[in-house]
């Protein structure tokens, strides 16, 4: 493997590509708390961000760590956090706070077995709809799904943009497998990455509203220091950030939140297929069960079944376009699982096309391997 | 007097925020706001390097009406925020309001982790024994054998002493006054603003509403005048004996201490790093060997 000008070979865990993508995108402060699997990430950035000027803070527990998120947020540095299950648990409160109160910031979870403790430190998709309804009220979010080391990486890197575009947390879902498997892969030169930093208003100070609505439903934000003194809060609040309970003001606040997302999907809801050009069979998977699915639709493919992966990398919103399509394209789709079931219960909620949904699910901690995925495929 | 009254209403107040405010006629959070005000103005601390942040219940809402960078945070979590936004601006100054549920109940893992953590930043808990928002719960302050919500039998639990708690978890500097001795609390305020490290300001303070009108201890001017009767300076408690000290409380500055403060000590760790990812680089070219890193 040739170093080219731009792209370097490298051999990394998952996890250490979280945290080159992290760095990557701009990230210059992490606060978290140790839990395995996913403490590399903090080890490795408490090494890597004060070289670059960063910060790093062990906190007291994870409410601590993305209490600390938001606020370094807030003063203009894009942060990150990660944790596990029972970590991300305790984040649930601030992370609505977050949502609320338009704090960009990237959570990522390296799921293992749950609930509780559970089952340390298997891999696990167990938090899958957590991820998206774990806080209370009701809030947009953005959840990705990691599935290689290489993913690691560039969806890191995208977490961190929409969270800056769109003014929202970001979680990025990895598990175990990913978080722990080492491979080579290529990591882009920085001229070769896309970073996208959130709006700053270009307005005097006075004039400044810092939740008006605008085109993009996302206001122009200021950071804490900057000049432009303004109040956040996690009420609702009306368009200069003051609590409001006027219905027309507390309506306005939660269509816009919502509306700054739905406005954002083609940006927001990424899919990637592999061999689903005339495939009559599709395997929806995510994480490292893309792998072996790939694996598996490959085998099919060279046994003359027509098999197809499509693969998810945005979990929620749910990229109901692209899969629907799918669904109209296939007579059968096999959605293999960590869990019991919980992204095709959303599939199954927007099949219109009479596409026989199979549920594939393993949760004895070990990673859905290709032969059971080829079966399915095979009996379809 | 009443000029630098107008001055500090027309300057640090926020005309354009739908008053009036929460709190109840005869609340001793504005008090302890026009102290926070008064000292900010005296230190001719600029209003955009000041960042008022706050927890939740009454205490909470006094950013919403102050013209600095303010945040109303979640529930305990304050100073969780506050350590964030210090260690990403280490040149803001970053005050945290709580009271005293928010501080010593829910948040007080962070409370006491911010005294040992010491970062330099001022905390102002208002205490008045109850959880007045929601209606005069108990609270880790609440008096034993007081009457609250619910503690309708008397309370069976013991109260904390805050400012000794952070004096023992670690705190740079802690200082208790009251909302009686409200000169006395704006000068202690100015100090732990200046202080470098994690300064603590713990203000006794009343909630005639809830907390005074369960246990009989009068209105907000019967319950203010008793913290005038209770209070005893620090040094004259010294001479005092454990009897003359029963009821009473000491205020004035309980501990004032020099040691490194971790924002500057983050320094150091910045400028190691630095050099030691130079030396890596530089062997690296030296021997030339491709590997993977």
């Amino acid at each position: 493997m040739v170093d080219s000008e731009n792209v370097k070979r490298v051999l990394l865990q998952g996890n250490e590509a979280i945290v080159a993508g992290a760095l990557a995108a701009g990230c210059r402060f992490f606060a978290g708390y140790p839990i395995t699997p996913a403490s590399e990430i903090s080890e490795l950035l408490s090494i890597k961000l004060p070289e670059l000027g960063g910060t790093f803070i062990q906190m007291e527990d994870e409410i601590a760590s993305i209490g600390a998120v938001i606020g370094a947020s807030l003063a203009g540095t894009k942060s990150l956090t990660a944790t596990s299950g029972p970590g991300f648990s305790l984040m649930q409160e601030n992370l609505g706070y977050a949502c609320v109160a338009e704090v960009p910031c990237v959570i990522v979870n390296v799921m293992r077995g749950g609930p509780s403790t559970g089952l340390p430190t298997s891999p696990s998709q167990g938090d899958v709809q957590m991820a998206r309804w774990g806080t209370h009220g009701d809030h947009p979010i953005i959840v990705l799904a990691v599935s290689s080391v290489a993913d690691c990486f560039s969806v890191t890197v995208k977490a961190f943009n929409l969270s800056e575009k769109y003014r929202v947390p970001v979680i990025i879902l990895s598990d175990e497998v990913v978080a722990h498997t080492r491979e080579a892969v290529a990591l882009p030169g920085n001229d070769q990455i896309r970073v996208i930093d959130r709006v700053a208003p270009d307005v005097p100070p006075e004039w400044y509203k810092p939740y008006a609505d605008n085109n993009r439903g996302v206001p122009d934000m200021a950071n804490f220091g900057d000049g432009y003194r303004h109040h956040v809060t996690g009420l609702i609040h009306d368009d200069m950030g003051y609590p409001t309970q006027n219905p027309q003001e507390v309506e306005k606040f939660y269509k816009r939140i919502h509306s700054k997302i739905s406005k954002g999907f083609q940006d927001i809801q990424v899919t990637k297929t592999f061999l689903m050009e005339d495939a009559e069979i599709c395997v929806i998977a995510y994480g490292s069960v893309a792998r072996s699915a790939l694996k598996a639709v490959r085998t099919a493919r060279e046994q003359g079944v027509k098999a197809g992966l499509v693969q998810l990398v945005t979990l929620f919103p749910f990229p109901r376009k692209s899969v629907d399509m799918y669904l109209r394209q296939c007579r059968v789709a096999i959605v293999p699982e960590m869990n019991m079931g919980q992204i095709s219960r959303e599939i199954t909620r927007i099949n219109q096309a009479n596409c026989r949904i199979v549920k594939h699910n393993r949760i004895d901690g070990h990673l859905i391997s290709p032969d059971e995925i080829l079966k399915r495929i095979v009996k379809a | 007097m009443l000029e630098r009254a107008e001055i500090i209403r027309q300057e640090y107040l926020r005309h354009d925020k739908k008053f009036p405010h929460v709190w109840c006629p005869g609340c001793g959070n504005g008090i302890v706001m026009g102290a926070l005000l008064r000292a900010v103005h005296t230190l001719e601390l600029s209003k955009d390097e000041v960042v008022l942040a706050s927890g939740i219940g009454c205490s909470g809402r006094m950013p919403t009406y102050v013209d600095f960078n303010t945040i109303h945070t979640t529930h305990g979590r304050a100073l969780t925020f506050s350590t964030g936004i210090k260690l990403a601006k280490p040149e803001l100054t970053v005050i945290t309001v709580m009271g005293d549920g928010d501080s010593t109940a829910i948040g007080g893992n962070h409370f006491i982790h911010a005294a040992r953590r010491n970062l330099d930043l001022t905390a102002i808990i208002i205490n008045n024994s109850t959880y007045g928002m929601t209606g005069g719960q108990y609270s880790p302050t609440t008096p034993y054998g007081s009457i609250s919500t619910t503690s309708v039998y008397g309370h069976v639990e013991h109260a904390f002493c805050i400012a000794e708690l952070a004096v023992t978890a670690g705190a740079s500097f802690v200082a208790r006054g009251t909302v009686y001795h409200a000169t006395h609390l704006e000068e202690i305020i100015q100090q732990a603003i200046k202080k470098k490290g994690f300064s603590v300001v713990e203000v006794i303070s009343n909630c005639h509403v809830q907390h005074g009108r369960r246990n009989k201890l009068g209105g907000a001017v019967a319950m203010i005048n008793s913290f005038k009767e209770n209070a005893v300076r620090v040094n004259k408690a010294e001479k005092m004996s454990a009897e003359e000290l029963e009821g009473k409380f000491t205020i004035g500055v309980l501990a004032d201490v020099d040691k490194p403060i971790s924002t500057e000590q983050y320094k150091r760790v910045v400028a190691e790093a630095r050099k030691n990812a130079v030396k890596n680089a530089d062997e690296k070219e030296k021997t030339k060997v491709k590997r993977y890193e």
